[in-house]
């Protein structure tokens, strides 16, 4: 990948052109979610109404979240391979101790968010690759979750169960949640200066611990973020689902990398878009079940459909950033 | 005979009757969470055989199915939502989870709905269950074993997929039929999840370390695997128990051909998928005296009948058995008077 140069590019090369192509990178997964939609409201426009979206897009805010939190470390040019089963052993502690226990509930989930500012600071002090140590926590999660809660089940608390099927006039509540989500984590990691250094640690870490900036910090403040809105995923789940099953989360490893990625997010340099990859995250959740569902594939080509979708979502946002540089 | 074909007529045209009440503008969707085994291609072909036939019936309007991606909890959740979004009357569901998809199953019974949820199952109380009498099965196991190992000794137990309701239950079954015959002792215990590799491997793991075995229990898929095991180690051959497969029951034929040998075979049907789709129909119709719980009998074979049922199994396929609507309402009825 050429793009590890971020900021330089767009100087070098002439200022119309590479304006443009930045313009339509950030516009592209507004323009997929766009497309999706509009497949979605041709085949079944029974599905374009407030009922309609608050189902088809209800699992879409754990996805959301869980591809914030995704978002976090791919800003520090890490990646997070125990999200999923995170966002599971979380759910699993929602639906049993944070009803039955609130207390100690409570303190097992911020003792979970500690855990991952642990590993940050782990990775960044011994020069782990984050690949190896999340892949290996990915297993810890899943084996907790498992202990917690060994058979499917529990429930989860009523206030909880109550937030998520709020029902606000006028705008669906997948909508306004995900709207309050982008502009949370647009403002905090795009707007302010800590922000800025945050990004910073993925796009020249060097010249950050120049300028006197703790590099561990960042680390751990990101992973610590991650944590937090995994956190935030797992509980948010299992306010859907009202109850829980240890492998609830597993799928959202891959899902919330595809949505950073699918959001203009680059895997090194720091270069992510929180509003992008909320947007990612409603496309890739429409892409792979309404859509699909209503386009009446054959059985026996439904799974490699869903893959081929996402493919194509996928690519068309390669091929836009290959125009760029 | 002729008082039997009129009976026979007579059956036919009620069962016609019945169907065509005002079922034949329903639609009704199967949301499947895996198809990546003998069993699940079973259960689908069946269900595509009956459902095709039901439709160029008119029987119902049309009958669609649905197989997520992945494994996953939240991927089904989200497809019965849409399923609810494309306005189905019924869904039949083979749930990734029993308790986790409990929302939106409740979404679909609060949007009129009727949800049948079988193999499985879902435990929310709207929410039709055809279950399968598994503890029954774990049970007939040992009083099967009692008729072939009369004098008695010790057992080898192969459990499922672990945290399942279905293992729990053949499990269940298993104790309570060696409290009823207290000859049987087991011995050891291992996990095959119902696979034929990880059933040999963890039975040739654990071999060496048991007293001699004189009978398998199991839960199918495992047997084969199980055998392979024993002929490696060089160890007498145990009573094995099958569980329908096609590579099973080819096994227990080739040992009676040899010498006689004696045993029995048990699962469940991937049929159970057409029943589940009948019992849905029957909802759709207006039954209302149709019990949310249906426990319907197992598959299984004897020493006389499996090598007549073996040609019709696929290559690696399993046994299966496909429903009418009269198995289902007579299904219902022996359910009604339980």
């Amino acid at each position: 990948m050429t793009a590890i140069a971020p900021g330089t590019l767009p100087k070098s090369s002439p200022r119309g052109s590479a304006a443009r192509a930045r313009l339509l990178r950030g516009l592209l997964p507004a323009l997929s979610l766009a497309l999706v939609l509009i497949a979605i409201a041709w085949l079944n426009p029974r599905a374009i109404s407030y009922f309609g979206f608050n189902l088809m897009l209800n699992l879409a805010i754990p996805i959301a979240l869980a591809t914030i939190a995704q978002m976090f470390v791919i800003a520090g040019n890490e990646l997070d391979l125990s999200i999923g089963t995170f966002v599971g052993f979380v759910g699993c502690v929602t639906a049993t101790w944070l009803r039955d226990a609130p207390l100690l509930g409570i303190l097992v989930l911020i003792g979970s968010i500690g855990v991952y500012a642990l590993l940050g600071a782990l990775i960044h002090l011994r020069n782990l690759p984050s690949i190896v140590v999340t892949l290996g926590m990915s297993f810890v999660w899943q084996g907790l979750a498992i202990l917690v809660l060994p058979k499917p089940g529990g429930k989860a608390p009523d206030w909880l169960l109550a937030i998520m099927s709020f029902k606000p006039p006028y705008i669906p509540f997948p909508i306004l949640a995900a709207l309050i989500i982008a502009a949370v984590v647009h403002f905090g990691l795009m707007r302010t200066s800590y922000g800025v250094i945050l990004r910073g640690s993925g796009g020249n870490a060097a010249a950050l611990r120049r300028a006197g900036w703790s590099l561990l910090k960042t680390k751990i403040v990101l992973f610590a973020l991650t944590g937090l809105f995994g956190v935030l995923s797992g509980m948010a789940l299992i306010g859907i689902t009202t109850s829980a099953d240890a492998n609830i989360g597993n799928g959202y490893t891959l899902l919330s990398i595809a949505g950073v990625i699918l959001g203009g997010g680059e895997f090194v340099g720091g270069r992510v878009s929180p509003i992008g990859a909320v947007l990612g995250a409603l496309t890739l959740a429409l892409a792979a079940s309404p859509l699909l569902t209503f386009m009446h594939i054959p059985p026996d080509w439904q799974v490699a459909a869903n893959g081929a979708i996402l493919i194509i979502v996928l690519a068309a946002r390669v091929l836009i950033s290959r125009r760029e540089r | 005979m002729k008082k039997l074909l009129v009976l026979g007529a007579f059956a036919a045209m009620l069962a016609s009757g019945t169907a065509l009440a005002d079922t034949s503008g329903k639609k009704i969707a199967f949301s499947n969470n895996y198809a990546g085994n003998s069993w699940r291609q079973a259960m689908l072909d069946s269900y595509g055989i009956v459902t095709k036939k039901a439709v160029d019936d008119k029987i119902v309007a049309a009958a669609d199915v649905f197989t997520t991606a992945d494994k996953e909890v939240p991927t089904q959740a989200a497809q019965v939502q849409n399923l609810i979004l494309q306005g189905y009357d019924a869904i039949v569901i083979n749930a990734a989870s029993p308790d986790a998809l409990n929302g939106a199953i409740k979404q679909a019974c609060d949007a009129g709905i009727t949800v049948v949820s079988f193999d499985g199952t879902v435990t929310e109380p709207c929410a039709y269950r055809v279950v399968v009498d598994f503890k029954d099965m774990g049970k007939q196991e040992v009083e099967q074993m009692a008729k072939f190992q009369p004098k008695g000794g010790n057992l080898l137990e192969i459990r499922g997929l672990a945290g399942t309701s279905i293992d729990d239950a053949i499990h269940a079954g298993i104790l309570e039929g060696v409290a009823a015959h207290p000859e049987f002792k087991i011995v050891g215990s291992v996990t095959g999840d119902w696979d034929q590799t990880t059933a040999q491997k963890a039975v040739a793991t654990i071999l060496p370390s048991l007293p001699d075995i004189v009978g398998i229990v199991d839960q199918g898929g495992d047997g084969y695997g199980a055998a392979q095991a024993f002929a490696a180690a060089g160890k007498p051959r145990p009573t094995i128990i099958m569980g329908n497969r096609q590579d099973e029951l080819k096994w227990w034929k080739e040992q009676k051909e040899k010498d006689g040998y004696k045993t029995w075979s048990a699962s469940i049907a991937p049929g159970v998928s057409t029943l589940a789709f009948w019992v849905a129909q029957q909802v759709l119709d207006g039954r209302k005296d149709i019990p949310h719980d249906l426990l319907v009998p197992y598959l299984a074979f004897t020493q006389d009948d499996f090598e007549a049922a073996l040609p019709k199994i696929k290559e690696g396929g399993v046994a299966t058995h496909e429903y009418t609507q009269e198995d289902a309402i007579a299904a219902i009825k022996a359910n009604i008077k339980q």
